[in-house]
């Protein structure tokens, strides 16, 4: 459910950054500065915690994280 | 494993850059002032070397203090492991120059070009070889600000680095501190993320490099501590490579500890790359009375290389 798996996500991001979320989930979180590096390291550690997947180090890059959109892209490929 | 940690050394050159004076340089726009250089590094000044100083002089420099407080004798010295990410290319490396210098007859050397993480990765080496080998003189000595201005600097990396070095003294003979496990790690397929060759400035991938550093650092310093059976909050001081302020606080938060367990100098230092831990070490062990129980070094870095290792 697609939907559902925004939601926690929207949900996960906000709690580690403490700020509100852009309407639009393809929008940069970074550019936006709801994230920056630091605080990604603790989102990707829970969204491995929420969904249960392993984030390998190939794919440990911010550009894989930027948005809601592209985490829900990633959640959804890995399994979730 | 019988290897005890004796005595820590340092140098830093004189030379003070402030930020003032490197934001100036890097053009003074309203997008890089003093104050944007510290919020995102903790760094307010670090050193810089003379142009006519080489990574060998700030090695030597380091190894006489170490040697000097370790109250060794250096004939007995059976190996030097030199760290450094910024010597001059080409052979022999400097390790060679630093034994001939410190008046070593045939000593074996080794030079491990490794940045940030290479002096952990020399005190772990030294741990594991100084039951043969006796005591292991450990060298991190880093010229950044050569590397920095071999090419017009760039505001993303020039903020970061300052030159220095670090010395420890390893040995199988008892001494302050016994060292208990190492773990030494090493992803090559990132090797592209934090790159250096001279021919072109340094590439550095930095929310990669924050990224992995950030999960990494932590993870390793778990690893060496889950095998000693010893809990984060039981540690008495984290000793980690000055990267950048923001990285040591996340640390700290990773492994919920107290900020100010995780020792800090890069306001006065930048990051002195594989000098940078030794740099850390030394100032933790000569204050007045560091703190009963164990200690964890931890370093990542270009490679990328990471590890820690426990000592009691």
């Amino acid at each position: 459910m697609p939907d559902d798996t925004q939601k926690r996500l929207r949900d996960l991001v906000q709690k580690v950054a403490g700020k509100p979320l852009p309407q639009d989930s393809e929008e940069s979180l970074f550019e936006s500065g709801v994230l920056d590096s630091f605080a990604l390291a603790d989102v990707v550690a829970a969204i491995e915690e929420e969904f249960a997947i392993k984030v390998p180090d190939k794919d440990l890059t911010p550009r894989k994280f930027d948005s809601i959109a592209r985490m829900e892209a990633y959640v959804a490929d890995h399994g979730a | 494993m019988s290897a005890y940690l004796h005595a820590f050394g340092a140098h830093l050159p004189q030379r003070v850059v402030s930020n003032a004076e490197l934001a100036a340089r890097l053009g003074g726009t309203t997008e890089c002032t003093p104050e944007w250089i510290e919020s995102v590094s903790g760094i307010r000044e670090r050193r810089w070397a003379a142009d006519d100083t080489t990574v060998a002089d700030l090695a030597v420099a380091a190894a006489e203090d170490c040697l000097k407080r370790a109250d060794a004798d250096r004939s007995k010295l059976g190996m030097l492991i030199l760290a450094s990410g910024s010597a001059p290319p080409g052979f022999p490396g400097p390790a060679a120059e630093v034994a001939d210098r410190i008046c070593l007859a045939t000593t074996p050397v080794l030079d491990l070009p490794i940045a940030s993480a290479g002096s952990l990765f020399g005190m772990a080496i030294a741990s594991r070889l100084a039951d043969s080998l006796g005591d292991i003189l450990v060298v991190g000595a880093e010229k950044m600000s050569a590397v920095i201005q071999a090419h017009p600097l760039d505001r993303n990396t020039a903020i970061l680095f300052g030159d220095g070095a670090g010395a420890v003294l390893v040995s199988s003979r008892p001494g302050p501190r016994r060292v208990l496990h190492s773990v030494l790690h090493t992803s090559g397929e990132l090797r592209q993320q934090l790159s250096f060759d001279w021919k072109s400035p340094l590439q550095m991938n930095g929310g990669s490099v924050i990224l992995h550093a950030s999960r990494k650092i932590p993870a390793g310093i778990r690893e060496v501590l889950e095998h000693e059976s010893i809990a984060p909050a039981d540690v008495s001081a984290f000793l980690v490579h000055q990267a950048n302020q923001n990285l040591l606080a996340r640390v700290a938060k990773a492994l919920a500890v107290p900020a100010e367990r995780v020792f800090s100098n890069i306001a006065r230092y930048g990051n002195t790359s594989s000098a940078s831990l030794l740099i850390a070490a030394s100032e933790w062990a000569n204050q007045s009375v560091p703190a009963p129980g164990p200690v964890v070094f931890a370093a990542f870095g270009a490679g990328f290389h990471w590890g820690a290792l426990v000592a009691v």
